[in-house]
């Protein structure tokens, strides 16, 4: 099942679905890191509310697209993390470093407005 | 007294094949004179026994009527467990008494002391009875001591057991409410900890407060932990991974008022400190929290 990628602006939103195979993943990271060059984007969104499990390979994977994103020149917020799946991901040591996190879609849009605000 | 009761269960020993092999009476039956023998002394064997219950200091909590009362009953069923050899009935007066006078702070030893002395008391009696038939006597405390010492058994798991379900009880009470999460303006919760806080505890603060992070919204809150004299090296772990998990639904954690145990336990499990934004104590957390939330405080007058 692959990730739709919106359009929104300035930035690229993605939502995962529930259950995503490693391969819809690989193929997201791919899709994300071209388009951001692509469509000039400044910002991706990644939105995993619909997530309730969150294995090792999703985990790095969300880390691998910030960090390429970042050397495409661009900035990921990943938003919409489950409490739950918070607190097993720390436990697991997944814990994402230097990637911004957001409640949800609508406070990350609010924090990268209040970004590209400021460097306007 | 022990010692004596020592020399004459050692001397009982070697006397036991004895016993065996003559099968005179059977041990139902030396229990049934036994029983007999108790009943008929009641009145002075019960009051031997509350004699020597205040000679120890036992049972200082309740007063003398009291004691008189409870051991009235005690002497009763201990009587009739011994007759019957069931332990039901004395199980469930135990665990009775023991719901009564746990509250008024009567200790275990105390609860197992009665009945050491009972036993020791019914024990004597039985030897001055017999003192002229020593191998009567041995053949009776035989029967007599392993049920003795299964009543006595019985009592003390009783009252231990009771006590137990009490102190669960009282726990989870604490524990229902000890763990509030405060708003205090829009976007900034309060955590307040008071007490010791033990894995349990610091899992159930942990769901609570990233449960209150999503239905509240929240972007900074404030973990005060004044009230927390010192935490284990798990615990410790368990408030960075709390810190941390915050982040990951876009909060930030300020913890404040670390008292200097537990800031000698985070440099010890070397807590990277770029994670943890930490502040002297409560009134700095908030005022750092809304200056992270864009907010001014300012005073508009003098107060009156």
């Amino acid at each position: 099942m692959e990730v739709p990628i919106l359009k929104q602006g300035a930035v690229l939103i993605a939502t995962f679905q529930a259950a995503l195979s490693d391969a819809d993943l690989n193929q997201l990271r791919m899709g994300l890191v071209q388009q951001v060059v692509k469509f000039r984007s400044r910002a991706v969104i990644v939105d995993v509310t619909a997530m309730d499990v969150m294995d090792s390979f999703a985990s790095r994977t969300l880390r691998e697209i910030a960090h390429m994103i970042r050397l495409r020149g661009a900035e990921t917020v990943i938003v919409g993390i489950q409490p739950e799946v918070a607190f097993a991901m720390v436990q697991l040591g997944l814990t994402l470093e230097d990637v911004t996190t957001a409640l949800d879609l609508e406070e990350g849009l609010a924090y990268l407005n209040e970004k590209f605000k400021n460097t306007h | 007294m022990a010692k004596r009761n020592e020399m004459v269960k050692e001397t009982a020993g070697p006397n036991n094949q004895v016993t065996e092999l003559s099968h005179s009476e059977a041990p139902s039956e030396l229990l049934r004179e036994l029983v007999s023998h108790l009943r008929q002394n009641r009145t002075q064997l019960r009051e031997e026994w509350v004699g020597s219950i205040s000679q120890t200091r036992l049972l200082t909590a309740m007063t003398k009527e009291e004691i008189f009362a409870e051991a009235t009953s005690v002497y009763d069923s201990y009587v009739e467990a011994l007759e019957t050899e069931t332990f039901e009935a004395l199980q469930a007066y135990a665990r009775n008494l023991s719901e009564r006078i746990i509250p008024r702070g009567v200790e275990t030893h105390e609860v197992v002391g009665i009945v050491l002395l009972l036993r020791d008391v019914l024990a004597r009696s039985l030897f001055a009875k017999y003192q002229t038939d020593f191998k009567k006597l041995n053949r009776i405390l035989d029967a007599y001591e392993p049920a003795a010492n299964r009543i006595a058994n019985t009592v003390a798991v009783g009252f231990v057991q009771e006590r137990e379900r009490v102190i669960r009880q009282q726990q989870e009470a604490i524990r229902e409410l000890s763990t509030p999460v405060l708003q205090v303006r829009e976007r900034l919760l309060i955590l307040p900890i008071i007490g010791v806080i033990d894995p349990q505890r610091a899992r159930q603060l942990t769901e609570q407060l990233l449960r209150g992070i999503r239905t509240n919204r929240a972007k900074v809150i404030v973990i005060d932990i004044t009230g927390v004299a010192a935490m284990d090296v798990t615990v410790a772990n368990h408030l960075v991974q709390t810190v941390e998990a915050s982040r990951l639904l876009g909060a930030t954690v300020i913890v404040t008022g670390l008292s200097p145990e537990i800031a000698q336990t985070l440099v010890t499990i070397g807590v990277d400190l770029g994670k943890m934004n930490t502040v002297g104590d409560l009134q700095g957390g908030i005022e750092q929290a809304e200056r992270l939330l864009g907010y001014k405080v300012e005073r508009l007058a003098e107060p009156r």
